[in-house]
C-alpha cells in the first residue's frame, strides 16, 4: 500500500490540462517591475537607483536580515523607476521598473546546458552561495531557504524530504520540472544534503505522476537520494503532511519540521540550489503553469521574475470576456488576482484562469452538524467550530481548540455541503488568537 | 475598459457535496426499503408514507414562511426526509389523522421551533414517534400481520411476542421453535412499516457508505454494542434470554442504527464522540428490551443519546495532528 498522511484529507478533482506540455521558454517582456518583497521576512533594501544599467543577475535588492532574501535583475536594461507599485493583491511594495534592452548575463552565471554533478564546496560555502542567489521556498510559501538549512542548535537534522507532490489541482510547473530537469534537479538535491549534513534525501510524489516517478527512477544516480510514491490526497504538499507520509514521524503543534529531524524543501527549490551552486546562477526565472478550462492555452513557462501577469496571459491567448477570476497559486490555497499589471514573483507557482461559473461561491445555508468539516480536516481541529467561535467573537475561548494549528489548506470550505465559506471566519479567529497569544508573552 | 475580475478568499473549488444531495441520498437509500413494506404490508404503507411526506412538507413551508418568516426551505429536502423516516416508525395500521399529528409534532416541536434544520437536539422524526407512542399506545403497537404469512406472530412484533412469552414462564427454546431467522432477515414479520426488512436496511447501509453520505462508524457502534451486551446474557442463560442475532434482527434495532441515529444533526461530530454515542445507544437499547415496560427502546435509547451529544462534542475531541506519535 503507497504512503499517505494519516488524518483528514480530501480527493479534488486534479484537473492537471497541462501535465503534458513542455516548458517552454517565455521570450522577456518590454519592462518587467520587480519588487523588493517576494518573499516571507524584511523587503530586501534596493541598491539600484533611477537611470541605472544593468544586467541579467546582477543584484538589485540586498537582503535586510537573517530572515530575508536578495533579488536579482530578470532582465538587461535601463532602471526606470524605484517606486511603491500594486502587487496583486492591490498591496503597495517598493519595486524596482526595468526598461528591456537586449539580453546580457551577468558575466558570472554559467549559462550551458551541461549538467555540473561535482559539488566540492563545503556546508558554508553552500549555504553562503545560497543566500546570496536569493533562493527562496519556491512551493509558494516563499520562506528564505537559507533559513530553513541553518539548523538551531541543539537540533539534528536526519534527513532531507522533497515536495514533488504538487497536490494542487491543475499546478504542473514541479511535475514538468522532475520530468525535464531531473538531472540537475537530483544535483540540488544532493547539494542540499551537503547543506544540512545529512545522508539520506526522500522525493516524495503523488501517483498521479507515474512518468514523474518512474523518470526519476532512471536517471537517479545517487544511493542515497529515494524515490516515494505517495497516494493521491490533499493536502499532501502541507510540509507537516508530507513529513507524516514519507517518514512517518509527527511535528507537534506549534513545531517546526526540525523537531523530528526533517529538513523539506520543494522540488523547485531544488532546481534553483542547483543552479545557484553550480552555475552561480541567482534565481531570476521560474517555471510557472498558466492554465484554466478557459480563457487561455495551458502551458508550463518559464518566466523571468518582475514579468506582468497581463503579459503572460497575452503571450498565451487571454480571453478577457471568457473569464472572471484568475488565481495566482492554486485553486485551493491560491489568492486571487485583483489586479493584472502586477507581477508575478519567486513564490509564484501558477497562474489559473476560472469563468464565472466556477468562480463564484454557492450561497451559505444552515451547518447540519454532518462533522465532514472535521473528517476531512488534516490537523484534526474542528473547523465548524472554530468558525462559530470566530464568528461570534469568543476568541478567549477559541484559544485552547487549536486555531493556529490551522495550515489554511481549505479543505473543511471545499467539503461542507451547506457551501458555508469555514477557512474565512478560521482566518480572522487566527488573527485574533495570534495577537492574543502574542499579548500574553 | 478594465474587465472587474471576482476576488475572494481561497479556496477557490467547492467539493460535490450539498445538502440537498445528502438528503437526497437517504432518500434513495430507503427504497429497498419501502419496496420490502409494499410486499408485507399492501400499499398502505405507500399511503401512510405520502401523508407524513405531503404533511411534513406543509407544516415545514407554513412554519418557516408564517411564523418565522423564512424563505421556504424545502429544496434541501429534510422535511421530506423526516416525513419518511416517521413513517417508516409506524405502524401500517395507523389511522391516518394521527400521522398528519405526528408530523406537526415532528417538524413544529422537534425542529422549528428549536430555529430549523441544524438546531434541533432531538432527532424530529423520533420526537413525533415516540410523542404518537405515547399517546396512541394502543394504535402504535397493534400491527398487522403480514400479506405473506397472515398467521406468523400476528399482532405482535417479535420482541413483545417473546418478552411475553418469557414473562408468561415459557422456556426461550420452546418459543424460539416457531421462529425462522430466513423470514426476520427477509422482512416477514410484524413491525413498523420501516423496521422489518433486515436484508433491505443493510443495502440501503451500503449504498450510504457507498456515497460517503455517513461513515459505518455509528451503526457498527450501535448493533456490535447490541450484540455483545445480549450475548453476554445470551451465554448465561440461553433459556431466560434473546439470543443476540434475534435481538439485532427484531424491532427497530437496524432501521435505529442505519438510519436514525445517524441523523447528522443530533449524532457527534467527530470519531470518539459516534464510539460513545453507539455504544450508549446499544447499551440502553438493551436495557429497556430486557427490563424496560415497553418491548422495544431503540427510539428511546436514540432520543436520550441525542441529548448527550452536545456534552459529548464538548468533551471529545478529534485526534490532533501530532498528538499521540512521538
Amino acid at each position: 500500500m503507497l504512503k499517505t498522511f494519516k488524518i483528514g484529507g480530501i480527493h479534488p478533482p486534479d484537473n492537471k490540462i497541462s501535465r503534458d506540455v513542455k516548458i517552454e521558454k517565455m521570450p522577456h517582456p518590454l519592462r518587467v517591475v520587480i519588487p523588493m518583497s517576494q518573499h516571507i521576512g524584511a523587503p530586501a533594501l534596493p541598491t539600484v537607483a533611477k537611470g541605472d544599467m544593468i544586467k541579467v543577475g546582477d543584484i538589485i535588492g540586498k537582503s535586510a536580515g537573517f530572515v530575508s532574501s536578495n533579488i536579482h535583475s530578470s532582465v538587461s536594461g535601463k532602471v526606470v523607476s524605484v517606486d511603491d507599485v500594486l502587487d496583486s493583491g492591490n498591496v503597495k511594495k517598493t519595486a524596482v521598473t526595468i526598461d528591456v534592452e537586449g539580453d546580457e548575463w551577468n558575466d558570472s552565471i554559467d549559462s550551458s546546458l551541461d549538467v555540473i554533478y561535482d559539488c566540492k564546496l563545503s556546508k558554508s560555502e553552500i549555504v553562503s552561495k545560497i543566500v546570496s542567489a536569493g533562493i527562496v521556498g519556491m512551493g509558494g510559501a516563499t520562506f528564505p531557504t537559507h533559513v530553513k538549512l541553518s539548523i538551531p542548535e541543539g537540533k539534528t537534522a536526519v534527513c532531507l524530504i522533497i515536495n514533488g507532490v504538487e497536490c494542487e489541482p491543475y499546478l504542473t510547473a514541479d511535475h514538468r520540472v522532475m520530468l525535464e530537469r531531473a538531472e540537475e534537479m537530483l544535483v540540488g538535491v544532493d547539494i542540499l544534503c551537503k547543506a544540512i549534513g545529512v545522508t539520506k534525501a526522500y522525493i516524495g510524489i503523488e501517483n498521479n505522476k507515474p512518468d514523474a516517478i518512474s523518470h526519476l527512477k532512471s536517471v537517479n544516480k545517487f544511493t542515497h537520494i529515494e524515490i516515494v510514491p505517495l497516494k493521491v490526497q490533499y493536502p499532501q504538499g502541507g510540509e507537516k503532511q508530507l513529513i507524516d507520509a514519507v517518514i512517518n514521524r509527527a511535528v507537534p503543534s506549534g513545531a517546526l519540521p526540525i523537531e523530528v529531524g526533517a529538513v523539506v524543501q520543494n522540488v523547485g527549490t531544488a532546481l534553483a540550489v542547483y543552479e545557484a551552486v553550480q552555475k552561480n546562477k541567482p534565481l531570476f526565472e521560474r517555471v510557472v503553469t498558466v492554465t484554466g478550462k478557459s480563457g487561455v492555452s495551458p502551458k508550463n513557462l518559464l518566466v523571468r521574475v518582475g514579468t506582468k501577469i497581463e503579459d503572460i496571459l497575452s503571450y498565451c491567448g487571454y480571453d478577457a470576456d471568457a473569464t472572471s477570476k484568475i488565481i495566482s497559486g492554486g485553486p485551493m490555497m491560491g489568492r486571487a488576482v485583483c489586479n493584472i499589471t502586477a507581477p508575478i514573483t519567486k513564490g509564484t507557482s501558477g497562474i489559473l484562469l476560472m469563468d464565472e461559473s466556477q468562480a463564484i461561491r454557492k450561497d451559505s445555508s444552515s451547518c447540519i452538524r454532518c462533522g465532514k468539516c472535521v473528517d476531512v480536516c488534516p490537523m484534526g481541529l474542528e473547523p465548524y467550530l472554530l468558525n462559530v467561535m470566530s464568528k461570534k467573537g469568543l476568541f478567549d475561548e477559541l484559544v485552547e481548540h487549536l486555531p493556529n494549528d490551522c495550515i489554511e489548506c481549505g479543505s473543511c470550505s471545499y467539503t461542507c455541503p451547506a457551501s458555508i465559506p469555514l477557512l474565512d471566519y478560521i482566518r480572522v479567529g487566527k488573527g485574533k488568537v495570534m495577537a492574543i497569544l502574542r499579548g500574553q508573552k | 475598459m478594465i474587465k472587474k475580475l471576482i476576488v475572494s478568499p481561497s479556496p477557490h473549488i467547492k467539493g460535490n457535496f450539498s445538502t440537498s444531495s445528502l438528503m437526497r441520498d437517504v432518500i434513495l437509500a430507503l427504497i429497498p426499503t419501502f419496496i420490502v413494506a409494499i410486499i408485507y404490508f399492501g400499499f398502505g404503507s405507500l399511503v401512510v408514507a405520502a401523508v407524513a411526506v405531503s404533511s411534513c412538507m406543509l407544516f415545514e413551508f407554513l412554519i418557516t414562511r408564517f411564523m418565522l418568516n423564512k424563505k421556504s426551505p424545502l429544496g434541501d429536502y429534510s422535511a421530506a426526509l423526516t416525513g419518511l423516516l416517521l413513517a417508516l416508525n409506524l405502524p401500517v395500521s395507523i389511522p391516518l389523522w394521527m400521522v398528519v399529528l405526528g408530523s406537526l409534532v415532528a417538524i413544529g416541536i422537534g425542529k422549528a421551533s428549536f430555529g430549523g434544520l441544524g438546531n434541533n437536539p432531538f432527532n424530529p422524526a423520533l420526537v413525533g414517534r415516540v410523542f404518537l407512542l405515547i399517546s396512541f399506545p394502543v394504535q402504535m403497537t397493534s400491527f398487522p400481520s403480514t400479506v405473506i404469512s397472515p398467521d406468523a406472530l400476528s399482532g405482535a412484533t417479535p420482541l413483545a411476542f417473546a418478552k411475553e412469552a418469557i414473562s408468561g414462564g415459557a422456556k426461550m427454546s420452546e418459543v424460539m421453535s416457531d421462529i425462522s431467522y430466513t423470514s426476520m432477515f427477509l422482512g416477514d414479520k410484524g413491525g413498523s412499516i420501516g423496521e422489518v426488512g433486515a436484508l433491505a436496511l443493510l443495502l440501503g447501509f451500503a449504498y450510504l457508505l457507498f456515497k460517503r453520505v455517513i461513515t459505518w462508524h455509528i451503526p457498527v457502534y450501535i448493533i456490535g454494542t447490541i450484540a455483545i451486551f445480549s450475548g453476554i446474557f445470551w451465554v448465561v442463560d440461553p433459556e431466560m434470554y434473546l439470543s443476540p442475532l434475534y435481538q439485532v434482527l427484531s424491532g427497530g434495532a437496524l432501521l435505529g442504527a442505519i438510519f436514525m441515529a445517524t441523523d447528522y444533526v443530533t449524532s457527534p461530530m467527530n470519531r470518539k464522540g459516534m464510539a460513545i454515542y453507539g455504544i450508549g445507544i446499544g447499551l440502553i437499547t438493551i436495557i429497556v428490551r430486557m427490563w424496560g415496560a415497553y418491548p422495544e427502546g431503540i427510539s428511546f435509547a436514540i432520543l436520550i443519546m441525542n441529548g448527550v451529544t452536545p456534552l459529548i462534542n464538548k468533551f471529545t475531541k478529534p485526534t490532533r495532528f501530532g498528538e499521540k506519535k512521538k
